[in-house]
C-alpha cells in the first residue's frame, strides 16, 4: 500500500498532465501484478465494494474516537475518508506488516455486511495516515486525483511503449487486475485475443476543417450533432454503451441498453429528445441532465429521453467492418438500419448537397438546437482510431458572439498560476444592472493575456479570496457555440464553450450587449 | 517589534526583558517565559494575591534551532492558544519534512523548489533546519525576508549563505531552494524563477484539500504552533485549575478538556459573559 499511497499523494498535488502520466507510468513499471492492476482500477474508479460505505466508516470511527471530535474534524476537513485516515489512532501499528493493494482488495471483496467493519479496522491498524487515506479512498471511491480512464491507458502505453489505441481496445475487454494486458505490455505474451467478448473500439476522430473547401466527390457530408459520441456494443445477450474515452456508461442509459439487441457495434451521437423541439433532438443543455450519473430515475427517463443517431457500423454478426471504405460501411449501415428499434436508434442522414456553396448555405441556415455544424468524411477511408490527417473533418457553424463587460477575474492553474486568466463577464439587464452571463479562460494570445492580467491588477475594486472584482469598464467580445437558458445564473443564461475573441478597448462598457438580446439567441 | 510593526510601535512603552525576568504594576507581578514559537516569543505570567495566570500566546513544544524551548509554568488559570485544536492535526517529525524538501529539489534539478514560509520565524526555522540536515548550498530569498533573516543572524542563529532572488540570474537557481512569503507564491514575482515547484511550510498542509486550495505541489507540515498532542500534553503538564482556550479551534480542545474532566472554557465566550455582567 505504501507505493500506492505515495502515488496518490503525488497525483493529488500534481496539476500537469504530463507529470501525472510519468508518475503513473513509473508506478506501473515498478509494481508487480496484481497490485498495479488493482491500483489502476482504483484510480479510474472501476472498483466497487458495496459493503464498505462512508456511514460504515463513520460508525467504525466512533469506536476509536469521540464522536464530537470526529464531527468537528470532519467539518473542518470536509471529506470523510481523509478525516478518518487522520484520526485513526496508529499507536498499535505493527511496522513490518504493510498490506499490499491486492491483499486489501481481496479482503474488502470477501467482506460481508456483518464483518466489513472488522475487516476495515484490521487493515487500518496496519497502515500509517497516508496508507489509511489510500485504503479508504480505494474502498469508498471518490479518489479525485484527476485520472480519467483515458489518462490511465495513456500512462500504460507510455510505460510499456505500446500504441494507446491498442491498449484502448483490449482494456475494456479484460477485467481488473488486467494481468493479460500487463503480460502483453511487458512482451511476455501476445495481445489478448478478444474474439467472442464485448469490447470498446477506439473512436475515429476529426480534424477541424481549415481549407476553404473540399471536393464533395471525395467527401460525404453529414450533420455534426451536438451530443456525446457513443459506441454501443451487443453480443451474447449483453449490451454495453461506451462514451468517448471508452468509459462504460450503460448504467446511466438503461433505455438504450434495452433497445439494442443486434449482434453489432454501432457508432453514433447520444442525444435527448426535447418537447420544445417538437420531439426532435434537444440542445446539449438538456442532455447534460443525464450525464455523470451512475443510475437514473424514472423521472429523468421520462423528462429527458435519450436516443442515438447512428452514423457508422463497425461490426455486424461477427464481422469487423472497420477495414472497409466509408461508402461501403454506409451501404451496410443503411441495410442494417431496419434492424434498429426506431424509438431509440435512428440513422443520421447524409446531406445531399449539390455543391460546396449549397452545403455552405445549408450549414449557415441550420439553427437546429442539436446541430453543431457539418462533418466531412472521406468516402474511401477505412475506420481508423484517432485523428488522421485528411480523412474526417468537422466544419462547425460560425460561433455566435456578444460584447460583454469583464466583472471578475481569477488566477489560472499550472503555468498560468501567476496570471489572472479566468474571466467572468456580464451583459446589461433592462434595469441597467450588469448580470454575469459566462466565464472564459481561452481565446486570447499570450500577449493579450499579459495585458488582461495587468488590467485586472490595476482595476481591482474588491477581493473575495482568490477572486478579484474589477471596474466594469472593459468590453470583451466573446464567441460561443450556443446559449441556453439556465437556472444556475442570475441572467438565466448559460453559454456553451465561450472564449474571448477580442478585447474591445475601443468600446465603452455601456454599449455592451443586453441580456435580452442574448436571450433571443438562446436555443 | 520595530521591524515587524514599524518604528512607531517602539516609541513609548518599550522595554526589553530577559526570560524569567519581569516587572510589577498595580500589585500584579508580570514575568516572561519562553514559548518556543519564534525567536524572542514569550508566555506572560501574571501573579496577584497568590494566584497565577499564564497566557501562552502562540507556542510549540518541538525542538526549534532558532529559539529557546517552551517552559512549563505551573499556574491556576492557563490561557492557551488552539490554532491546531483538532485531533486531525498531528505534525510529523520536522526532519522528515525537511528530507522531503531536499529530495524534491534533487529529483528535478532543472527546476527550483519555492517554499512559502512566513517572514517572521518560519522562514528562519526552515533555513536552520535545512542547514542542520546538511543543505549547505546558498538559499535564495525574497526581499521581504531579508531584514528578518539579518535580525536572526544578529542574534547568533546560523543561517549560512543567503542570496537575494532579485540579484540572481534565473538559471543559477535551478536545483536550488528559494524562500518567499506565502503571498508571493503564485504572484508575478515567482515568474523570475526557473519553473518552480511550489511548496508551503505550514501546519495546515496536513489537510490535503487545504494544500490543494493553495495550489501547493509540495506540502510541508512544518509549524510553529503546537499540534493536537502538544496542546493536550501541555494542558496536562501545566495542570491548571482552569484552562481558557482561544485563537483557533476552541471547540475541539474544549471537548478534550471535558472528556478529561478538566475545567475549561472558550475565551471568546468569557468576553461575552463579562459584557453581560457589565
Amino acid at each position: 500500500m505504501k507505493r500506492f499511497a505515495a502515488l496518490i499523494d503525488r497525483l493529488i498535488y500534481t496539476r500537469s498532465r504530463n507529470t501525472k502520466l510519468a508518475l503513473i507510468a513509473d508506478y506501473l513499471r515498478g509494481t508487480p501484478d496484481p497490485d498495479r492492476g488493482w491500483a489502476i482500477a482504483a484510480l479510474t474508479e472501476s472498483l466497487d465494494f458495496p459493503v464498505v460505505k462512508s456511514a460504515m466508516v463513520r460508525a467504525l470511527l466512533a469506536t476509536r474516537i469521540d464522536e464530537e471530535l470526529f464531527r468537528l474534524s470532519r467539518h473542518f476537513v470536509g471529506d470523510t475518508a481523509e478525516t478518518a485516515a487522520l484520526l485513526w489512532p496508529d499507536a498499535l501499528r505493527r511496522k513490518q506488516d504493510d498490506p499490499s493493494v491486492s491483499e486489501a482488495v481481496a479482503m474488502l471483496s470477501a467482506a460481508t455486511r456483518a464483518d466489513a467493519p472488522l475487516v476495515v479496522a484490521g487493515l487500518l491498524d496496519r497502515l500509517d495516515a497516508d496508507g489509511r487515506y489510500a485504503l479508504l479512498k480505494l474502498a469508498l471511491g471518490g479518489m479525485r486525483v484527476g485520472v480519467s480512464a483515458r489518462l490511465a491507458k495513456q500512462a500504460f502505453a507510455r510505460a510499456f511503449a505500446v500504441d494507446v489505441d491498442d491498449v484502448e481496445e483490449v482494456w475494456h475487454a479484460i477485467p481488473p487486475p488486467y494481468a493479460p494486458i500487463f503480460a502483453w505490455g511487458e512482451g511476455r505474451a501476445g495481445r489478448p485475443d478478444l474474439a467472442g467478448t464485448l469490447f470498446f473500439r477506439p473512436f475515429m476522430l476529426a480534424h477541424p476543417l481549415e481549407a476553404a473547401s473540399v471536393d464533395l466527390a471525395d467527401y460525404a457530408a453529414e450533420w455534426k450533432w451536438d451530443g456525446i459520441r457513443v459506441q454501443i456494443v451487443h453480443g451474447s445477450g449483453e449490451t454495453r454503451v461506451y462514451s468517448r474515452g471508452g468509459e462504460e456508461i450503460s448504467g446511466a442509459f438503461p433505455e438504450l441498453v434495452a433497445a439494442f439487441d443486434q449482434d453489432a457495434v454501432i457508432d453514433g451521437e447520444l442525444l435527448v429528445r426535447g418537447d420544445t423541439q417538437g420531439g426532435e433532438a434537444a440542445s446539449f443543455n438538456a442532455l447534460q441532465q443525464r450525464l455523470g450519473r451512475k443510475s437514473v430515475s424514472k423521472k429523468m427517463l421520462a423528462e429527458f429521453p435519450a436516443f442515438v443517431r447512428v452514423y457508422d457500423l463497425l461490426a455486424v454478426d461477427g464481422e469487423d467492418l472497420r477495414g472497409l471504405p466509408w461508402q461501403e460501411r454506409r451501404r451496410r449501415l443503411e441495410g442494417f438500419a431496419p434492424r434498429l428499434a426506431a424509438s431509440h436508434l435512428d440513422l443520421s442522414q447524409v446531406i445531399d448537397a449539390r455543391d460546396w456553396d449549397d452545403l455552405a448555405a445549408r450549414r449557415a441556415g441550420a439553427r437546429d438546437a442539436a446541430i453543431e455544424g457539418v462533418m466531412l468524411k472521406r468516402r474511401d477511408s477505412p475506420y481508423v482510431a484517432g485523428r488522421r490527417a485528411g480523412l474526417w473533418y468537422k466544419w462547425k457553424r460560425d460561433p455566435l458572439t456578444a460584447d460583454c463587460v469583464m466583472m471578475y477575474a481569477q488566477r489560472g492553474n499550472g503555468r498560468r498560476a501567476s496570471f489572472y486568466s479566468d474571466y467572468t463577464f456580464g451583459c446589461w439587464s433592462d434595469e441597467g444592472e450588469l448580470l454575469p452571463v459566462g466565464k472564459a479562460y481561452s481565446g486570447f494570445t499570450d500577449e493579450e493575456l499579459k495585458w488582461l492580467d495587468n488590467f485586472v491588477r490595476n482595476h481591482t475594486v474588491a477581493r473575495f479570496g482568490p477572486v478579484r472584482e474589477v471596474e466594469k469598464t472593459l468590453v470583451l467580445e466573446v464567441a460561443f457555440d450556443s446559449i441556453h437558458s439556465s437556472k444556475r445564473h442570475k441572467s438565466g443564461l448559460a453559454m456553451r464553450f465561450p472564449r474571448i475573441m477580442r478585447i474591445r478597448r475601443d468600446k465603452p462598457a455601456e454599449e455592451a450587449d443586453r441580456v435580452s438580446s442574448l436571450r433571443e439567441m438562446a436555443t | 517589534m520595530s521591524l515587524r510593526y514599524g518604528v512607531d510601535a517602539e516609541a513609548t512603552h518599550n522595554a526589553a526583558f530577559a526570560y524569567q525576568d519581569g516587572f510589577e504594576r498595580g500589585g500584579v507581578r508580570f514575568s516572561f517565559h519562553p514559548a518556543g514559537h519564534v525567536l524572542g516569543s514569550a508566555q506572560i505570567a501574571m501573579e496577584y494575591a497568590g494566584e497565577r495566570i499564564v497566557v501562552t500566546g502562540d507556542y510549540k513544544r518541538r525542538p526549534d534551532p532558532t529559539c529557546v524551548p517552551f517552559e512549563v509554568v505551573p499556574c491556576d488559570i492557563f490561557i492557551t492558544e488552539a490554532t491546531f485544536g483538532l485531533p486531525v492535526f498531528r505534525h510529523p517529525p520536522t526532519a522528515d519534512e525537511v528530507a522531503k524538501l531536499i529530495a524534491a529539489v534533487r529529483a528535478e534539478p532543472q527546476r527550483c523548489v519555492l517554499v512559502g514560509a512566513y517572514a517572521l520565524g518560519k522562514a528562519q526555522r526552515v533555513i536552520a533546519e535545512l542547514r542542520a540536515a546538511g543543505w549547505d548550498a546558498p538559499i535564495y530569498i525574497h526581499g521581504a525576508l531579508e531584514r528578518m533573516c539579518a535580525l536572526y543572524a544578529g542574534h547568533g542563529v546560523e543561517l549560512g549563505e543567503l542570496r537575494l532572488v532579485s540579484e540572481t540570474e534565473k538559471g543559477a537557481m535551478r536545483g536550488q531552494i528559494v524562500l518567499a512569503p506565502p503571498s508571493a507564491l503564485n504572484d508575478r514575482w515567482s515568474r523570475r524563477l526557473p519553473d518552480p515547484v511550489t511548496a508551503m511550510a505550514s501546519g495546515w498542509m496536513r489537510v490535503r484539500q487545504r494544500a490543494r486550495q493553495r495550489m501547493v505541489e509540495l506540502p510541508l507540515v512544518i509549524s510553529d504552533h503546537a499540534d493536537w498532542d502538544e496542546l493536550t500534553t501541555t494542558i496536562a503538564e501545566v495542570d491548571p485549575k482552569e484552562s481558557w482556550i482561544t485563537h483557533g479551534s476552541e471547540e475541539g480542545l474544549l471537548r478534550w478538556c471535558e472528556l478529561n474532566q478538566r475545567k475549561a472554557r472558550a475565551l471568546h465566550l468569557v468576553g461575552r459573559d463579562l459584557e453581560e455582567e457589565a
